[in-house]
């Protein structure tokens, strides 16, 4: 084999640190004038596809490829900053459903889209985030690999790669487990995989320098992106309930035989 | 000020605008970073020996690296702390 032509799959989410708030309606997130970011599980892709190649492993190209809004630009930007080549932009128009415009595209359209760029891109890896921090679907890498008839690993928290063989460590209960696989295979990431660089200033604007190519969906032939789901109601959760104080240890072992505690 | 060494006030430039960058993601806000940032050169404008400027700025790279440690472990602990409840 003569490298590994790695693609990494990103979105752009609204920041973590960013309280959400439903929107009136109560059908989707408010996302207007709300700070984004990459999501934190795509850093960790990004990050790990580039040790990969730090680890001299042979990575010929390091894809990053997103499909959103025309901001989702920045968020490939920053992939590039930390050490994608290039990136891919599939511009989808979010206007015509812009009070719900994180479920334009459901997991399952992501993943048939990202099944065409693999099939074009030649890549035999696919990194993923396990989930994105805003709809927590965590299923477009194993429909992906579904999809594509590939391995997969999922919730890696350590990848190995040698020759064609590639091993995974994931975090499961009470222990670790191993697997391994042959390329081409799907790896979806876990928080503990690496510590993701910094997009330094510099190397942001380094990244400019790189190609980005601006795809349309047209561009891919007839895929299937029509939304399945339809999102019945967002609401938030239930506002914590303030705890009570008692006088002392008497009061303290009344209150708690009420609650049924002792 | 112009006497000094033009090289460094490239460099003394450089530090600046890269932890101004970082500042916007800073959890206090971006103003909050600013003035701090500010203020913490300002201070340091009378400096004109060499060496004494490059310490500024080592120490400049030092507080780059707290900064990226500092987001790194806040969004680590937050997502840990959202994702796997212990």
């Amino acid at each position: 084999m003569s490298g590994l032509r790695i693609l990494v799959p990103v979105k752009r989410v609204i920041d973590y640190a960013v309280k959400p708030r439903v929107n009136r309606a109560q059908t989707a997130i408010e996302t207007a004038n709300v700070k984004h970011s990459m999501n934190p599980f795509d850093e960790l892709s990004i990050e790990e596809a580039v040790r990969l190649r730090e680890r001299k492993v042979p990575v010929e190209e390091i894809v990053a490829f997103t499909a959103g809004p025309a901001k989702a630009q920045d968020i490939l930007r920053t992939a590039m900053a930390m050490g994608a080549d290039r990136g891919i932009h599939v511009q989808i128009d979010e206007s015509n459903n812009k009070d719900s415009s994180p479920a334009a595209l459901e997991p399952l359209g992501v993943a048939k889209l990202l099944k065409k760029v693999v099939e074009e891109q030649k890549s035999n890896l696919v990194i993923l985030g396990k989930q994105a921090i805003d709809d927590d679907a965590g299923q477009t890498g194993q429909m992906l690999a579904g999809l594509m008839g590939w391995a997969q690993a999922t919730q890696a928290s350590k990848v190995e790669i040698e020759g064609d063989t590639v091993t995974v460590t994931k975090e499961v209960d009470g222990g670790v487990e191993k697997v391994r696989a042959k390329l081409p295979m799907v790896i979806t990431t876990d928080l503990r995989l690496n510590e993701p660089r910094y997009a330094s200033l510099p190397n942001i604007m380094k990244a400019k320098k790189k190609p980005l190519e601006k795809r349309s969906l047209a561009d891919f032939g007839d895929v299937d992106v029509a939304p399945r789901l339809r999102t019945v109601r967002v609401t938030e959760p239930p506002p914590r309930k303030g705890g009570v104080k008692v006088e002392d240890v008497d009061g303290m072992i009344a209150k708690l035989k009420e609650l049924g505690a002792l | 000020m112009a006497s000094t060494n033009p090289a460094l006030r490239l460099e003394v430039k450089r530090i600046y605008k890269e932890l101004l960058y970082m500042g916007r993601d800073y959890p206090q806000g971006y103003d909050y970073f600013r003035n701090r940032l500010h203020k913490a050169f300002f201070n340091q404008r009378h400096l004109t020996d060499e060496e004494a400027i490059k310490k500024g700025i080592e120490r400049a790279e030092f507080v780059k690296k707290e900064i990226e440690a500092l987001y790194f472990l806040k969004r680590y602990r937050t997502l840990k702390h959202r994702y796997a409840p212990s």
